[in-house]
């Protein structure tokens, strides 16, 4: 008997020492990180295709306050609701005393300058298909943004998700690098796809979520519950969006629907972001969006 | 047993009419007038729009008499004193599916009011350029859809 208890006691040791290494922080290594410089221009770029404002600028922000990233929406969920953080280049309240590879991190693997993991509330897993190359950008880019010392408002989260830890197995579970659309593509499908699936990360929303909150990569952009618990994010494939490429383009520049409605909720914002593209990409994105299955 | 099962259903089918005539009273709509003028506005605001948008976007070729008569319609619309139009009460908390028009708006009047102020300022940067050119035209549609998408964002329904 005493012989088996010791069995037991060592299995469940075992599984935690193993729970306790799948579950550990995956941080890039130095030889992911290629040596050059930002090009704030082009992380302009890739600011506003990643929507960073959308989440990060104060609530109600427009026009030009929409660059100053001071932190402070709500964003509720089966969860609990989250408070996107101050990532002005505020030293003390912000992000200004990081550095490249901290915010790497942060953006790419989801893992904070201490080691922490961040709630996917926070679209890591889908930002870490991007190129290291335009996050360097965004990095050079984002420096030059406003300071803003309004405090990080803590997430309104209840056990078992308040344990950071269980994160890692979250992410273990969900996290994929590989492309949801794939096979042989042509250029402007390429853009598309990365703007859609790395970037923009239109299935965060689109795409309906398993019970811990997984994204249904077999059910790509086919639609989801409002995650605030009110109304529908609708389904964007064509099999329901029947819009033309040149529909889709129009209305992610100004805003209106081929009748001439115009956008509301969430994709006022989105359209703030994209209006601010070439119109190549939004191109790109009509393309990849009308080529699904 | 089989009688009083018989007076029941007699009871009951006798009642449901009373009970269906009492329900759609209590939520009979008193602003249902209201509530189509706003839906008129819009959609005559959105036909004229339609006119500049096709011509933006090329689906339609650029003429620019056409083009004034859609910017001036818009802004003889947004100088419309058009505040008997929302009485409160008429949201689609209290309402349901008669309208898309959220409790925010009375909560924040005056928010909503600037934004109507913000959409008539893009209305008048429209009316400035719609008959100066295509790219004047193509300039000024954004501000002008961003000024509606920013009234609806916070103010309406989304209707997915």
């Amino acid at each position: 008997m005493r012989n088996f208890l010791r069995f037991i006691l060592g299995l469940i040791l075992l599984g935690g020492v193993i729970g306790w290494i799948v579950t550990a922080p995956d941080p890039l290594s130095a030889a992911d990180v290629p040596a050059r410089d930002g090009d704030a221009e082009n992380g302009e770029q890739v600011f506003f295709a990643a929507g960073c404002a959308s989440c990060h600028s104060a609530p109600e922000a427009e026009g030009e306050d929409r660059l100053v990233l001071a932190g402070g929406r709500s964003f509720p969920s089966d969860f609990g609701t989250f408070f996107a953080p101050n990532i002005s280049p505020d030293p003390e309240q912000g992000i200004g005393d990081w550095s490249e590879r901290d915010f790497l991190n942060a953006v790419m693997r989801g893992v904070s300058p201490q080691g922490q993991h961040y709630y996917p509330a926070f679209p890591y897993g889908t930002y870490g298909r991007a190129e290291v190359e335009d996050i360097q950008d965004l990095w050079a880019f984002m420096a030059t943004l406003p300071t803003d010392a309004t405090p990080s408002r803590a997430h309104d989260v209840g056990f078992p998700f308040s344990v950071r830890r269980s994160l890692g197995g979250w992410k273990m579970l969900f996290s994929q690098d590989d492309w949801v659309v794939t096979g042989e593509l042509a250029p402007e499908l390429e853009r598309g796809r990365y703007l859609v699936e790395a970037l923009g990360h239109c299935g965060e929303c689109h795409t309906p979520r398993n019970p811990l909150g997984g994204l249904q990569r077999d059910a790509w952009l086919t639609g989801a519950p409002h995650p605030s618990g009110d109304g529908r994010i609708p389904d964007i494939t064509p099999a329901e969006l029947t819009w033309s490429a040149s529909d889709i383009a129009n209305y992610l520049n100004d805003g209106f629907t081929p009748n001439f409605d115009s956008a509301g909720g969430e994709m006022v914002e989105v359209i703030a972001n994209m209006s601010q593209l070439p119109a190549s990409d939004r191109a790109a994105i009509a393309a990849y969006l009308r080529a699904l299955p | 047993m089989k009688k009083l099962i018989v007076i029941l259903a007699a009871g009951a089918t006798l009642a449901l009419p009373v009970a269906t005539a009492v329900y759609s009273a209590a939520h009979s709509n008193p602003f249902s007038a209201h509530i189509a003028a706003r839906q008129g506005q819009m959609n005559i605001q959105s036909f004229n729009i339609g006119v500049l948008g096709g011509m933006a976007r090329g689906n339609t070729e650029y003429d620019a008499d056409a083009a004034q008569t859609a910017a001036d319609n818009l802004a003889a619309l947004a100088m419309m004193d058009g505040r008997a139009l929302w009485p409160e009460g008429s949201d689609n908390a209290a309402l349901g599916d008669a309208t898309r028009a959220l409790p925010a708006i009375w909560e924040d009047m005056g928010a909503f009011g600037a934004e109507w102020q913000a959409y008539g300022e893009a209305v008048s940067g429209m009316q400035e350029a719609a008959g100066g050119g295509l790219e004047a035209l193509q300039a000024a549609m954004g501000p002008l859809g961003s000024s509606c998408g920013s009234c609806h964002e916070d103010f309406r329904q989304s209707n997915n």
